[in-house]
């Protein structure tokens, strides 16, 4: 409780500065406006609904296509981890494409599948999928050796040491490395939504293109900040009790 | 199978190494980590293996436990020559190797769920039965982090008896621990022991606990490893590690030890 307090105290004085630096008026109101302007702007979006839907519309793609990177991605590193073969040849390529920003894919992705939104979840998934393939296989070469002797002493083998032994061992490095394809996934969402421009949804990213056209600063800042907090809240509530159970369970001093 | 027989002690084992050869490489050289070895462990007996590291003593348990395989050679246990890991044999390790994602009960019946023809309540029984054994029923929900190095090695143990094997594979189990605990452990170990006869083979480089544990001590020296010496301790249980007859085996053991410790000095010089 007392660190939200200081938390809210914090974001209230760093507002309070930006108010009173822009009262100086140390800068022109069109390349930054004041946060009044902005929560002006939030405001009138929250009441027409604009900005409920279009989050849901963002929040939806980024959800499924988070999901199919995890869904694809989580066993390839499993396989990538297992046969070297696999790693010298996959994981190679997902070493090069991990390092990659995912914008570069949207030229491809607008080519193969048009203003669509199958173009916006391929760049999703591209954004995604290595950086879990390479955590995950990076977290089963971490896992101590002993555990699977121990295992095979007890009579494990093949899959059951894999799901029962390899997996939960490794899990700490997933759940990091998920959560760092979570933030490849986000980024990976505005870039595609900021350059793709499609009629099936109106998304944050599309919101904030609009207001760098209209050149609507308080339009740009105030989706940035609503894209701030989705960003702490999403960690808040995805990754916050996966990392507190590991802490308790594993003992691990983060 | 019922949960009588299973609590019941399974027989102990007689374990017989033919003839065993293992030769691996390290870091670009070939390693010639045993050469030859036989040793036949009757049934029940408490056999400890010392020697300076590198003297294939664990290479030897390992192969025992169908962990790892021989150049040549084999292992036969009760008749039945060793291929792969099985139940009837199990390992302790130096590190306790308890999975940090489970609670110490979970652990114990980690084997036990591996076991076939055991209901839930039965395996909850004989995990429950095995962890009062080690003296560590008030911990079963506790996580692995918060125990102790003593505790952790009691939890690996009562793993490894869970499933009931007739051998038990014991890699230096104490060698991590402070001295107060590990003469606790030797005490609780003996009892146990008593109470839950099995074939052990025990690998240590500390004399003095060989002599205190072991029916029989074996000598190992290095490159290549091989069989030096037998000792027999005919010294009646329970042994107190700190008495005058047990340090009177163990400062002969350590005087061959040293033996053939500068003999093979003397042969690298040469």
């Amino acid at each position: 409780m007392k660190r939200t307090l200081k938390a809210l105290l914090f974001f209230a004085g760093l507002i309070l500065v930006w108010q009173g630096l822009y009262l100086k008026h140390l800068w022109s109101p069109v390349l930054l406006p004041s946060p009044v302007s902005v929560g002006e702007y939030l405001w009138s979006v929250a009441r027409d609904g604009s900005l409920a839907s279009a989050t849901v519309v963002t929040l939806r793609r980024l959800l499924i296509g988070y999901g199919c990177g995890l869904v694809i991605g989580l066993p390839l590193g499993l396989l990538t981890a297992r046969f070297n073969v696999l790693n010298d040849t996959l994981g190679l390529l997902a070493l090069g494409l991990q390092t990659m920003p995912s914008v570069c894919w949207v030229p491809l992705a607008l080519l193969w599948f048009g203003q669509s939104e199958a173009a916006m979840l391929f760049v999703v998934v591209m954004g995604t999928l290595w950086s879990v393939i390479i955590a995950t296989d990076n977290g089963v070469r971490n896992v101590p050796p002993i555990f699977a002797r121990a295992a095979r002493t007890m009579g494990s083998r093949g899959l059951h040491t894999w799901l029962r032994v390899m997996l939960p061992a490794a899990l700490p490095f997933i759940v990091s490395g998920m959560k760092q394809g979570w933030a490849f996934a986000w980024r990976s969402l505005m870039a595609a939504e900021i350059f793709v421009t499609i009629l099936s949804g109106f998304g944050l990213g599309q919101l904030l293109h609009y207001g760098r056209e209209l050149n609507a600063m308080d339009q740009v800042v105030g989706i940035m900040l609503v894209l701030l907090v989705i960003g702490l809240i999403a960690d808040k509530i995805l990754f916050s009790p996966w990392e507190h159970f590991l802490r308790r369970r594993w003992g691990m001093a983060k | 199978m019922t949960l009588q027989t299973e609590l019941q002690n399974e027989a102990p084992s007689k374990l017989s190494v033919q003839h065993v050869s293992k030769h691996f490489r390290s870091r670009g050289r070939a390693v010639h980590a045993l050469d030859d070895i036989s040793l036949e462990v009757s049934e029940g007996e408490f056999v400890c293996l010392v020697g300076p590291s590198g003297c294939g003593k664990s290479t030897l348990l390992n192969i025992v436990a169908g962990l790892d395989h021989a150049d040549s050679g084999r292992v036969v246990a009760d008749g039945a020559p060793v291929t792969a890991p099985g139940r009837d044999r199990m390992m302790m390790f130096q590190e306790s190797a308890l999975f940090p994602w489970l609670d110490v009960l979970d652990n114990v019946l980690f084997g036990l769920k591996l076991k076939p023809n055991l209901s839930r309540p039965e395996r909850l029984e004989v995990a429950r039965f095995y962890l009062s054994l080690v003296g560590l029923e008030k911990f079963q929900r506790a996580a692995v982090h918060e125990l102790s190095g003593g505790m952790k090695q009691r939890v690996a143990l009562a793993r490894a008896l869970a499933p009931n094997p007739r051998v038990l594979l014991m890699d230096e189990p104490f060698a991590a621990l402070d001295a107060l605990t590990r003469e606790q452990l030797y005490g609780d170990l003996q009892d146990i022991w008593r109470k839950r006869k099995k074939t052990i083979l025990f690998v240590t480089h500390n004399v003095r606990e060989a002599a205190c544990l072991g029916d029989r001590v074996i000598l190992f020296s290095p490159h290549p490893g091989r069989i030096r010496e037998q000792f027999k301790i005919d010294l009646p249980r329970p042994r107190d590690i700190n008495s005058v007859d047990l340090a009177r085996h163990s400062t002969a053991i350590t005087a061959a030890l040293k033996n053939y410790a500068i003999r093979e000095e003397v042969q690298v010089a040469e």
